[in-house]
C-alpha cells in the first residue's frame, strides 16, 4: 500500500544549512558587453545571488599622469579626449580651466560662453550613450537606436567645430583652437529641437515600462550617507538625495549666468539614476538654448597671455614679436608659474578634477587626474553583494562609467 | 572656515601659501584626527580626491595631497602630509572612499598607508615589482616578466619597454632636433643617456 509522506515549508526551512550549496566563483569581465570595457569583477555567488564582489581594474591603464610630466602643457590635450572618451570636449574644458586656474588667466567672454557650450554638448551626447546602453542592458534594444542616431548628429557637429568627430582636443591653455563656424550656433538650435523630442521618446518608452520598472526600481539603493562616505559626484550623488552640482554650487566659466535646474533623486536607486540623467539632458537643452541666444562677441582667446597662448597666424607671418612668441611656445610649451591648483569641473560623469603642481616653466611636476568613474566603481563592492547576478548589468549601466577615465 | 580653527587645535599644522583654497601642512599623527574634526566639526564630508606627490630632493620624499570638499559649504580644503619613512596612516576608516584613492598611490609612489584594509596595487598586476610614478622611474618603462607566468613558460615572452622612435614624443625617422618638443626623460635615447 502506498503511503503519502507530507512536506511543509517549515521542515526545507530547517533543512536550509543542510540544502546550502557551496558557493561558486565567477569572473566577470574584462571583456563582457555589461561591463562597459575593461572593468572586470570577480564574483562569489550563492546560486543566483552576489556574496562578494571584487572589481580588478587596470586593462585600460596608459600612464596618463606619468606621460603629462614629459610634456607641454598643450601637447597633454589629445590625451583628456581619451579619459572620458564619451565626452571628450567637457574633458578639454576641464583641463584647460584647471591650467589657468594655475596661471591666474581671466577667459574672456565669449571663450567662456562657447567652452559652456561644449561641455552641455558633452554631456548631452554622453548622457544619450549612457541611456542607450543602460537601456540595452535592461533588454530594452530600441532606446540604444534613437539614441545612438542623435548622438551621431553631435558628431556631426563636433566635427564642423573641431575638426574631429571623436578626439576634439578643442581648448588650448588660454583659449581655444579656433572661433565657432559661421552658422554653427543655428544649427546647435536645430539640434536642441532634434533631441528633446527623443528624449520624450525614450521617456515613453522607459519611464512607466515594466520590464524596466522591475529591473530598476528598489535596485542598489545609495543612501546619502553612503553616497558622500564613497565620494560619489555628479548624476549618481545627486540620485542620492544630494543637490551638489558644480555647475551651481562653485561655478566656472560664467555657468552663474545660465538658468537651469539640478535634478536631485530621491531613493537612490537604478530608477532614481536613470531619472536625474533624462532630466540633465533637459536641462542641458536649455543651457545650450541661453547660450546661444546670448553667445558674446570679441576674443575668443585670452589676448594678454603673451607666454601662453599662441599668437595669430597673421601675426606670427608679418611681426618679430610674435614669430618669437609663437615660436616660444611651441618649442618650450606655455609658461605656467610655480604652484599648485586643484579643479573639479562638473562633468557628465561626475566630478572630473585635475590637481596641477607646476616648479613653472611648460611641463607640470605632477598632474594628477581624479576620475569620477574611478570613484564610482570604488562603491560596487557595498552595493553589489545582496542582488541577483543579472542585476549587476542594470547596476553598472546605472552607475554609467568608462574605464578609459577609471585606469587612466 | 578660519585657518586659526585648525591651528589652534593642532598646533603642529603650519598654513601654507596658496592660490586656489585654505592649505595646510599636517603632520602623520595628527591626520586621522585633523580629518576626523573637518568631517565632523567643520562639514567637510566628501574626500574628493587623494594622490600621492614624489618631492624627489625634499626629506622625507614622498607626500600624500587630499583634498575635501564641504557640500554644505561649498568650499574645499587641501591637506599636505609627508610619508615619513614612506608610511602615512589612511583615512579609509573615516572616508571609505580613500580605500581605492590609497591603494592607486601605494601602486603609484609605493607609499604605505598604516591601517589600510586591503593594501593591494590596483592599477598594475600584483606581482609588478616597480611603483611607476615615481620620478627615477624612466617613461618608456623596465622590462618585467609577464603577469601570465603559464603564458611566459609558453612563448617565452615578457613586458618590454615601450618603443619611443616613432612613438609621440619623437617624429619617425632620423635625429631629432634640439628644439623640438621632445619627452623630458630621454633615458630611452641612446643618443642622450639621462642626465
Amino acid at each position: 500500500m502506498k503511503t503519502t509522506k507530507e512536506i511543509s515549508l517549515g521542515d526545507i526551512a530547517a533543512r536550509a544549512e543542510e540544502l546550502r550549496g557551496e558557493n561558486m566563483t565567477l569572473n566577470m569581465g574584462p571583456s563582457h558587453p555589461a561591463t562597459h570595457g575593461v572593468l572586470r569583477l570577480s564574483l562569489e555567488l550563492d546560486g543566483d545571488t552576489v556574496v562578494k564582489c571584487d572589481p580588478v581594474i587596470g586593462y585600460l591603464h596608459r600612464g596618463d599622469e606619468k606621460i603629462a610630466e614629459n610634456m607641454t602643457y598643450n601637447q597633454f590635450v589629445p590625451y583628456t579626449d581619451r579619459l572620458d572618451y564619451l565626452a571628450p570636449l567637457a574633458n578639454n574644458v576641464a583641463y584647460a580651466i584647471a591650467v589657468e586656474k594655475l596661471a591666474g588667466l581671466k577667459m574672456p567672454e565669449r571663450c567662456e560662453a562657447i567652452r559652456v557650450v561644449c561641455c552641455e554638448m558633452a554631456r548631452i551626447s554622453s548622457h544619450l550613450l549612457g541611456l542607450g546602453v543602460y537601456a540595452m542592458d535592461t533588454g530594452a534594444w530600441t532606446v540604444f537606436m534613437y539614441t545612438f542616431n542623435e548622438r551621431e548628429k553631435l558628431y556631426s557637429l563636433f566635427e564642423e567645430l573641431t575638426g574631429a568627430r571623436f578626439t576634439t582636443s578643442y581648448t588650448r591653455i588660454g583659449g581655444l583652437t579656433r572661433d565657432l563656424p559661421e552658422g554653427w550656433l543655428k544649427k546647435v538650435e536645430v539640434f536642441c529641437d532634434g533631441v528633446l523630442k527623443v528624449i520624450d521618446d525614450v521617456d515613453k518608452l522607459l519611464t512607466r515600462n515594466g520590464i524596466f520598472l522591475e529591473r530598476t526600481e528598489g535596485v542598489a539603493p545609495i543612501s546619502k550617507e553612503l553616497a558622500l562616505a564613497y565620494g560619489l559626484t555628479g548624476p549618481n550623488l545627486r540620485a542620492s538625495g544630494v543637490g551638489f552640482d558644480l555647475r551651481k554650487d562653485k561655478p566656472y566659466s560664467g555657468y552663474e549666468k545660465y538658468d537651469f535646474d539640478v535634478p536631485v533623486g530621491t531613493k537612490g536607486d537604478c530608477f532614481d539614476r536613470y531619472l536625474v540623467r533624462m532630466e540633465e539632458v533637459r536641462q542641458s537643452v536649455r543651457i545650450l538654448r541661453q547660450a546661444c541666444k546670448s553667445m558674446p562677441g570679441g576674443a575668443w582667446y585670452a589676448e594678454d597671455a603673451k607666454k601662453i597662448f599662441l599668437p595669430p597666424k597673421a601675426k606670427i607671418m608679418t611681426k618679430m614679436e610674435e614669430l618669437i612668441q609663437n615660436f616660444m611656445i611651441v618649442t618650450e610649451g606655455p609658461q605656467i608659474p610655480a604652484g599648485e591648483v586643484y579643479f573639479e569641473a562638473e562633468n557628465p560623469k561626475g566630478a572630473l578634477g585635475f590637481y596641477v603642481v607646476s616648479n613653472g616653466g611648460g611641463v607640470p611636476y605632477r598632474l594628477r587626474i581624479r576620475g569620477p568613474s574611478f570613484v564610482s566603481l570604488s562603491i560596487l563592492p557595498v552595493i553589489i553583494p545582496g542582488n541577483y547576478l543579472t542585476d549587476i548589468a542594470s547596476i553598472l549601466g546605472s552607475l554609467d562609467f568608462v574605464m578609459g577615465e577609471c585606469d587612466r | 572656515m578660519e585657518a586659526a580653527v585648525l591651528t589652534d587645535r593642532f598646533p603642529r599644522t603650519q598654513v601654507l601659501p596658496s592660490q586656489d583654497m585654505p592649505t595646510y601642512q599636517v603632520a602623520g599623527e595628527d591626520l586621522l584626527e585633523t580629518v576626523r574634526f573637518l568631517r565632523d566639526a567643520q562639514g567637510f564630508d566628501l574626500l574628493a580626491d587623494l594622490c600621492g606627490l614624489d618631492w624627489k630632493d625634499r626629506t622625507p620624499r614622498f607626500g600624500v595631497v587630499i583634498h575635501l570638499l564641504s557640500t554644505t559649504h561649498k568650499e574645499y580644503v587641501r591637506l599636505h602630509v609627508g610619508a615619513v619613512n614612506d608610511a602615512v596612516p589612511s583615512v579609509s576608516s573615516l572616508h571609505p572612499g580613500a580605500n581605492w584613492h590609497e591603494r592607486e598611490a601605494f601602486d603609484m609612489f609605493g607609499i604605505r598607508f598604516d591601517g589600510h584594509p586591503d593594501p593591494r596595487r590596483i592599477l598594475m598586476w600584483d606581482a609588478y615589482p616597480y611603483h611607476p610614478l615615481r620620478k627615477d622611474f624612466p617613461l618608456a618603462g623596465i622590462e618585467v616578466p609577464l603577469p601570465a607566468a603559464d603564458v611566459a613558460e609558453v612563448t617565452g615572452q615578457s613586458v618590454k619597454p615601450a618603443p619611443m622612435m616613432g612613438g609621440p614624443f619623437v617624429s619617425p625617422g632620423g635625429k631629432m632636433s634640439e628644439g623640438e618638443p621632445s619627452a623630458l626623460d630621454q633615458s630611452w635615447n641612446e643618443e642622450k643617456p639621462k642626465a
